[in-house]
């Protein structure tokens, strides 16, 4: 049997982990909906602080405020998709502490696919709809010259976001596989890139911003798509078509996130007993 | 898939070993590593619809040899095959011709109730209906299930969850059944419901079924098979009763006598193991001598009450195996090299 065809009849199966896990939130329905009301918040959070900045000051590194909200909607759109669909792969630690990681790997299926779907936090439905909420809001009132190549950019940034926040997620999960106590860690290259996307590179300077955005490529999935949406020129002197590059830098990204995670499982230890 | 020959192993090992690097604190600020070798060769060869009861002192290494037979840890080296697959390599095709019940690992469902998992388990595996409600039938019907398949796991008993572990390990009818210490935690009647089940899930030979456990009378009730295993050793791979012969487990002779004798009878190939009650009972061990020598001995020098002669005990058995001493290569840990790394803070060795 192909491989392919063979991964393909998982679907199925994939499809009652996700059943199971529903019906296992609905079993505690009134801390469903808090969580779902109260999940937004986070993401509100973002939005104001760099609204609230803009009350003090009419530029941002040299973007004005529609611009900066450009930014602000790529960013969060991606961040909070990726958060409700991988951003749970950080469980990892707690199976591999308690090595209830045996329990996914004596199943039939892909070990990160279970791990997402067992855990899939529902409730952070409620940020990922905020968050393409402020994509579509920024994008409006930002009133772009729209061509053809700004829709393909505008639908496929966010997308190719999500892909690489989903990466960064597992890449930086997998670290427990070696070391438990890399939360933090994790944590700094997760929400600490979601941050740094957030606003507009030019308010970073030096090793920190060559880093974050060319480094480990937080600079391709919302500031470069934002100029090239804005057409505008990169006061950091890059060319015009670095806006398109997010697709190549996410998909290189999730393969690398996907060889750690392969690498990480063959060296899963258990726990004794 | 490849269907496996009927006669060829179900599991074979060649030479398996599993090491892991632990640090240990050497100081303030040292770590010392050291190579701990849990799982130290092991040749084991298992054939269809045998009972193999994998036993050993704690640490020994048999989780992690179930956990390397099942494709949760890569071996450090050494061959494996089950089912004819490489367990790590090709983990998910193996996991649809194995279950697997790890007593502290759930496969259900937490939240939902029994019937839930067991129908959600039935996509996960892609077991055909009527396959599935069949033998979901019969579990319910042995284990019986009914009284609590609509409870949500989360408030079942230990007993009742096991015994829905084990139905949840078959559903998609395994070639191989892995239990690691089914029976750990249950009460009297709980662990018999697993036994007698095992048993007839055995009996009908179709299964290949290994286990470990602390509990002796799983062993002596279901396998035949018995593997001592002891730092990461096989030290004994055969019958019962061949460890009962080779470590030389003994039947006792126990005499009750009227009155207590001045001195205690030396009687030619039967030492005196104990004197209890005030000297009126006397435990011989049988070792060249036969029982009937013993009693012939006894009645010569005593006046007989009760004579009581006890079969050997097995736990006594393997008491004495796990005491005995192992070569001496075989040390499990070996310091290898002292290196003075960074205190990584809470890195468990575990």
């Amino acid at each position: 049997m192909a491989e392919w065809t063979y991964r393909l009849r998982r679907g199925p199966a994939y499809l009652a982990l996700l059943r199971g896990q529903a019906r296992s939130q609905a079993s505690y329905r009134t801390s469903f909906v808090v969580d779902l009301v109260s999940n937004v918040g986070a993401t509100v959070l973002d939005v104001l602080t760099v609204l609230v900045l803009f009350r003090v000051t009419r530029e941002l590194g040299g973007f004005d405020r529609t611009e900066a909200m450009v930014m602000v909607g790529l960013s969060s759109a991606a961040f909070a998709a990726a958060d409700l669909m991988v951003g749970n792969v950080e469980s990892l630690r707690q199976y591999v502490r308690t090595g209830l990681l045996d329990a996914v790997l004596v199943r039939p299926l892909g070990a990160l696919p279970q791990l997402l779907l067992m855990d899939l936090p529902l409730r952070k439905a409620s940020r990922a709809v905020f968050g393409a909420g402020v994509l579509v809001v920024a994008l409006a009132t930002a009133e772009l010259a729209w061509t053809p190549g700004r829709v393909a950019l505008a639908v496929l940034t966010p997308l190719a976001g999500v892909v690489f926040f989903g990466a960064i997620f597992v890449a930086t999960a997998s670290l427990s596989f070696w070391w438990i106590d890399s939360g933090e860690v994790g944590a700094a290259f997760t929400y600490g890139g979601r941050d740094f996307t957030t606003y507009p590179m030019t308010v970073y300077s030096g090793w920190f911003r060559a880093l974050f955005a060319y480094g480990m490529g937080f600079g391709f999935v919302s500031y470069y798509p934002a100029l090239a949406l804005l057409g505008r020129a990169d006061p950091l002197g890059l060319p015009g078509w670095v806006g398109w590059v997010a697709p190549g830098v996410a998909l290189p990204a999730a393969g690398l996130a996907a060889a750690v995670w392969r690498f990480g499982v063959r060296h899963y230890r258990s726990t004794g007993s | 898939m490849t269907a496996t020959p009927p006669d060829a192993p179900v599991i074979e090992t060649r030479d398996l070993r599993k090491e892991f690097v632990v640090r240990v604190r050497a100081g303030r600020f040292r770590r010392a590593k050291r190579v701990v070798g849990a799982v130290d060769g092991i040749d084991l060869t298992v054939r269809r619809g045998e009972m193999v009861g994998y036993i050993g002192p704690n640490g020994a290494g048999k989780s992690t040899t179930l956990k390397m037979l099942t494709g949760v840890l890569s071996p450090s080296s050494g061959r494996v095959r089950v089912c004819g697959l490489a367990p790590v390599a090709q983990r998910t095709r193996l996991a649809l011709r194995i279950g697997v019940v790890f007593g502290q690992r759930s496969q259900l469902w937490w939240d939902l109730p029994l019937r839930d998992s067991f129908d959600l388990l039935r996509h996960v595996y892609r077991v055909p209906a009527a396959e599935h409600a069949a033998r979901l039938r019969r579990c319910r019907a042995e284990l019986d299930l009914d009284g609590f398949l609509d409870v949500p796991v989360r408030q079942l008993s230990l007993g009742q969850r096991m015994r829905g572990e084990l139905t949840a390990a078959l559903l998609h009818g395994p070639e191989v059944l892995f239990l690691d210490e089914p029976t750990i935690g249950l009460d009297v009647v709980s662990r018999q419901a697993v036994r007698g089940f095992l048993a007839e899930l055995g009996a009908a030979g179709d299964t290949t079924l290994v286990l470990t456990t602390h509990d002796l009378a799983d062993i002596e009730r279901l396998c035949r098979r018995l593997v001592v295993i002891d730092h990461g050793r096989v030290v004994h791979d055969g019958s019962i009763e061949a460890l009962h012969t080779r470590y030389g487990s003994r039947r006792q002779v126990v005499a009750d006598l009227d009155e207590p004798l001045a001195e205690p009878p030396v009687l030619p190939g039967a030492p005196l193991l104990r004197t209890e009650a005030d000297g009126r009972r006397l435990v011989f061990a049988c070792e060249s001598a036969t029982a009937s020598d013993v009693v012939a001995g006894l009645a010569r020098v005593a006046a007989l009450r009760d004579i009581a002669i006890v079969e050997p005990d097995i736990e006594e058995v393997v008491a004495r195996l796990y005491r005995t001493p192992t070569p001496v290569d075989s040390g499990a840990v070996q310091e290898c090299s002292i290196t003075s790394t960074a205190k990584v803070p809470g890195a468990s060795a575990s």
